[in-house]
């Protein structure tokens, strides 16, 4: 679990479960009031923050929401746009005028096609699940190189890890460029053997960032970390 | 079902012919997480049958026609394996997976909160691997467990169970024989925490005093198998290690 509450017992609940009563707080996600009871709606970690009680899923879908910054890959190219795979259950859709280059109608395969990988930002959801992207922003572009790692989108937030800490850490160990998509998608690139640590250490992040025993699991593996200038 | 009444289902002590009493379960273990390639899985064993269900999505539902601009839908699949029972099961769909695979999907979609997800759709598949009377109980069971471990938001886990009558007395979860040459049987998808029925199905006749008490064995019955439920999801995932 990412946002835990410091210090408090953390609590599993199951659907259906009663967390307690309602009385004058506020019910967040995965969770809903039911005869001035709270109840959990998924299976996941209850957490109280503000007045307001919500539960953390231990599993989820990725749900796109407008400002998220993603690794998508291309499904489908159309004359004018392009449909992406979002790690979510609708595709995106990436048209023309949203792309970083000048694009002709009929030539958008000239530009990017299917299986190709780019960092791109969700610029609109709508009620129905459709997803617009965009790839004008800084940083937004075609990921030519490196691998692709997918991990469980409730882990991202353990990769990363306070203030980006572990993230900015495992960039430094491997000397490898590393992004986290918040769609569970983290591209690697870097030289192989760096590329194969960083991937190792992602896992293990995904598997127990959240843990105490994290900082010397992640020390142990760092003893195995490629020296720099080694490739 | 009736129609075989030399068959003795019922000892002369009260008991029945597997030693249980006559508001007594059949022993049951839940594994949640049986299969890493799905989204959501479980593993039931209910007495000798043996189910496994798969959860796969939400996603985008196909083809478009059967989406639903407000909510998705529920594509469950029921299937016993062909070496399930003791005589060879053709494969494949037939009428009574139809049925199955339906009232199976309407139930659950009772449970689960559609309007989460519209346009989309989320697959269930029910694998029956040993039969022994109660397949449908078990495999809603293992359909909650699976829906609940892929993190399917829902009002309440779905707890399946029956009742039915043999020689004249109601009795808790039939086997194979007190199926077969019993006189009633009456499966039940229960929310326990609730108390709502989510589906009942009845197969003979009961009176209403019978079905009262056939209910309320239902009843005790699905507080029993939530509290296993509950307990599976709590071991897979207790610790922090997920």
């Amino acid at each position: 679990m990412s946002q835990g509450q410091t210090g408090a017992e953390l609590r599993l609940v199951t659907p259906g479960m009663a967390i307690g009563p309602l009385s004058g707080k506020r019910v967040g996600s995965g969770a809903l009031a039911q005869n001035e009871q709270i109840i959990a709606t998924r299976l996941g970690w209850v957490r109280e923050l503000n007045d307001t009680v919500s539960v953390d899923p231990i599993n989820s879908t990725y749900m796109p929401r407008s400002g998220d910054l993603i690794i998508a890959i291309v499904a489908e190219v159309r004359n004018n746009l392009w449909f992406m795979n979002v790690n979510g259950p609708f595709q995106g859709l990436l048209p023309m005028s949203l792309a970083p280059w000048k694009v002709e109608f009929g030539a958008a395969r000239q530009h990017m096609g299917i299986g190709d990988v780019v960092m791109a930002r969700v610029q609109e959801v709508d009620e129905c699940h459709n997803v617009v992207l965009t790839m004008k922003g800084v940083g937004l572009r075609r990921l030519n190189e490196g691998i692709i790692v997918t991990v469980p989108v409730n882990h991202v937030d353990r990769i990363r890890g306070d203030n980006n800490e572990t993230l900015l850490r495992l960039r430094e160990i491997c000397d490898c460029r590393i992004m986290v998509g918040d769609n569970g998608r983290v591209w690697i690139d870097g030289s192989a053997e760096g590329t194969s640590w960083a991937r190792s250490a992602i896992t293990l992040a995904s598997q127990s960032g959240h843990k105490l025993s994290f900082e010397a699991e992640l020390s142990a593996l760092e003893n195995d970390a490629p020296k720099r200038g080694d490739a | 079902m009736g129609g075989y009444g030399d068959v003795k289902l019922l000892r002369d002590d009260g008991l029945r012919l597997d030693g249980r009493k006559i508001d007594e379960m059949r022993p049951i273990e839940i594994e949640a997480g049986y299969l890493p390639a799905a989204d959501g899985s479980a593993w039931v064993k209910h007495g000798l049958n043996i189910a496994v269900a798969a959860v796969y999505g939400p996603m985008e539902a196909h083809p478009r026609k059967i989406q639903r601009q407000d909510r998705c839908v529920i594509d469950v699949r029921y299937n016993m394996a062909p070496f399930s029972t003791s005589d060879r099961i053709r494969p494949g769909f037939n009428r009574r997976s139809r049925e199955i695979s339906k009232v199976t999907a309407e139930a659950l979609e009772s449970v689960v909160i559609c309007e989460r997800y519209p346009r989309s759709k989320i697959r269930v598949e029910i694998e029956i691997l040993s039969a022994e009377a109660g397949t449908r109980c078990a495999g809603i069971t293992a359909a909650a467990v699976a829906l609940a471990d892929a993190g399917i938001p829902m009002r309440d886990l779905l707890v399946g169970v029956a009742s039915g009558k043999v020689e004249g007395v109601v009795v808790l979860d039939l086997d194979k024989a007190e199926d077969n040459y019993g006189q009633a049987d009456l499966p039940v998808g229960i929310l326990p925490n609730t108390g709502e029925i989510a589906f009942l199905q009845m197969d003979g006749d009961l009176s209403p005093d019978e079905f009262n008490l056939a209910m309320k064995y239902n009843f005790k019955a699905a507080a029993e198998i939530h509290e296993i439920m509950v307990d599976a999801l709590k071991r897979r995932y207790e610790g922090g290690e997920n």
